[in-house]
């Protein structure tokens, strides 16, 4: 028994495990911040898509156009080598946060996640039944209020599936953020790749930190949705 | 800031390369698509077939590679697919060396990726035709092959195109990341012009131009293609 022990605490797998969880907390890192940011801005971004005026809502429809037609590594590399070598941008205060690897995948994976999800958003704002618009608007309500009792709520709570999709998507994203020499788990799966030539133990190390932590996505997701969701529990 | 003049045919820019370079993302987009779609056509099957086996092996597939990161299955088959390949080989007793070309390298790992989302995606307008039309085509006597090339494909294909036109995107997308292995496609090609002319601005952002391109144009040709299929059905 104990030899058995011995021989898995010496297997590549298991040093391969605790090598790449040490990248977790960067791994996560990137999402507590980029995930919430990026929530709030599609929200707003959303908004002013559907709002009535016009040069907006052409603004933000050619913003989403753009981020959605080109790859997040070309956003990656854009944020972090292209406003890297402008001058300008060097000397101003923006370059405390772009000289690190992190705040631009922060800043990138924030972009993207921002544009994907406002379309999930106004398909959600605009799915709204009008009757229930109106029957707000003959309370009395403002504009303000309407849209914080009725309009949003609603909203968020038919696209929950589809943007837990997106937010899936997101903790995949991250791994990207390792082209740009920043240190979370794929980049250190890469590295032990590289170094000890046997990519299976540290696909599987990785994959499965991977797994977890999408699993507790969708978890967190179905939690949501059962909360938010109370008329459609099957007993309650 | 934005150089235009190296962006010109000939010697003095990189405009030819990067011709070159989006014919070759589009090369391995089409490649991959067409293997993926292969793939998971099978996996549809070992999906639909009452079989508990295979449908373990084919649930297990595209769970996992839908929840790893797309770089981390690149990388796994750039470090790990020439090993698999010469033990494969070794079973049929070829000993030398083998080391697949990085196009066939980026085939197989986007492939492999995108198949899982094709197979969701057909598996889906699969289960949309009604069991009656298959029975029906029993009743006339045509047999397995004939009952999936004249029933079934036709309506699949027509269900299915929005869902494949998305799985398009997505592969065309995800090309970029195969620049890690070294294969010169647009965004290899502006990593290295962007290192010889120390203008990382200029090149990524012709990337960027390109990508966009390809998608919006492949966006309407996957439009065109959903209205001629769905003749004859108000959609």
């Amino acid at each position: 028994m104990i030899e058995f022990l011995n021989s898995i605490q010496n297997s590549l797998i298991y040093k391969n495990f605790f090598l790449v969880l040490s990248g977790l907390d960067n791994t996560i890192l990137l999402l507590l911040i980029s995930l919430p940011l990026g929530f709030v801005l599609a929200l707003l971004f959303a908004l002013g898509r559907v709002s009535k005026i016009t040069l907006l809502s052409r603004i933000i429809a050619s913003y989403i156009f753009v981020i959605r037609g080109t790859p997040l590594l070309v956003q990656i590399y854009l944020i972090y080598f292209g406003l890297g070598s402008v001058k300008f941008i060097r000397e101003s205060f923006l370059w405390y946060a772009l000289k690190e690897p992190f705040w631009c995948g922060v800043i990138a994976l924030t972009i993207n996640t921002v544009a994907y999800g406002a379309e999930i958003f106004r398909g959600g704002i605009q799915s709204i039944e009008k009757s229930q618009v109106e029957s707000g608007l003959s309370l009395g309500f403002g504009k303000f209020l309407l849209l914080r009792k009725i309009i949003l709520p609603i909203a968020i709570r038919k696209v929950l599936p589809s943007y837990g999709n997106e937010l899936i998507l997101m903790v995949k994203a991250t791994s990207l953020v390792s082209l740009t020499t920043y240190m979370e788990m794929t980049g250190i799966a890469r590295k032990i790749m590289a170094k000890t030539f046997a990519p299976v133990e540290a696909f599987i190390a990785a994959g499965i930190l991977y797994l977890f932590l999408n699993f507790l996505m969708v978890q967190f997701v179905k939690y949501l949705e059962w909360k938010y969701n109370p008329h459609l529990r099957l007993n309650n | 800031m934005f150089k235009f003049d190296k962006l010109v045919f000939g010697d003095a820019g990189w405009g030819d390369e990067f011709l070159i370079a989006t014919l070759m993302t589009l090369l391995v987009s089409i490649l991959s698509m067409g293997l993926g779609l292969f793939l998971a056509i099978i996996t549809v099957w070992a999906k639909i077939i009452q079989n508990r086996i295979t449908r373990f092996i084919a649930n297990f597939y595209t769970t996992v590679i839908r929840g790893v990161p797309e770089l981390l299955v690149i990388y796994l088959i750039f470090f790990g697919g020439n090993a698999v390949v010469m033990s494969i080989a070794k079973v049929f007793g070829y000993n030398k060396y083998i080391e697949l070309n990085a196009l066939t390298i980026a085939t197989i790992a986007i492939a492999v990726i995108s198949a899982t989302y094709s197979s969701e995606v057909l598996r889906a307008s699969y289960l949309a035709i009604s069991k009656g039309q298959i029975e029906a085509a029993r009743a006339l006597g045509m047999n397995k092959f004939s009952i999936f090339f004249k029933v079934i494909s036709p309506q699949v294909i027509r269900h299915a195109l929005p869902g494949i036109g998305n799985v398009w995107q997505i592969t065309l997308k995800d090309t970029s990341l195969i620049s890690v292995t070294g294969l010169v496609e647009i965004m290899r090609q502006s990593r290295i012009s962007s290192n010889v002319e120390h203008s990382p601005l200029t090149f990524l952002i012709t990337a960027a131009i390109l990508y966009l391109c390809l998608t919006t144009i492949s966006g309407r040709v996957f439009k065109t293609l959903e209205v001629n299929y769905s003749k004859g059905f108000s959609t």
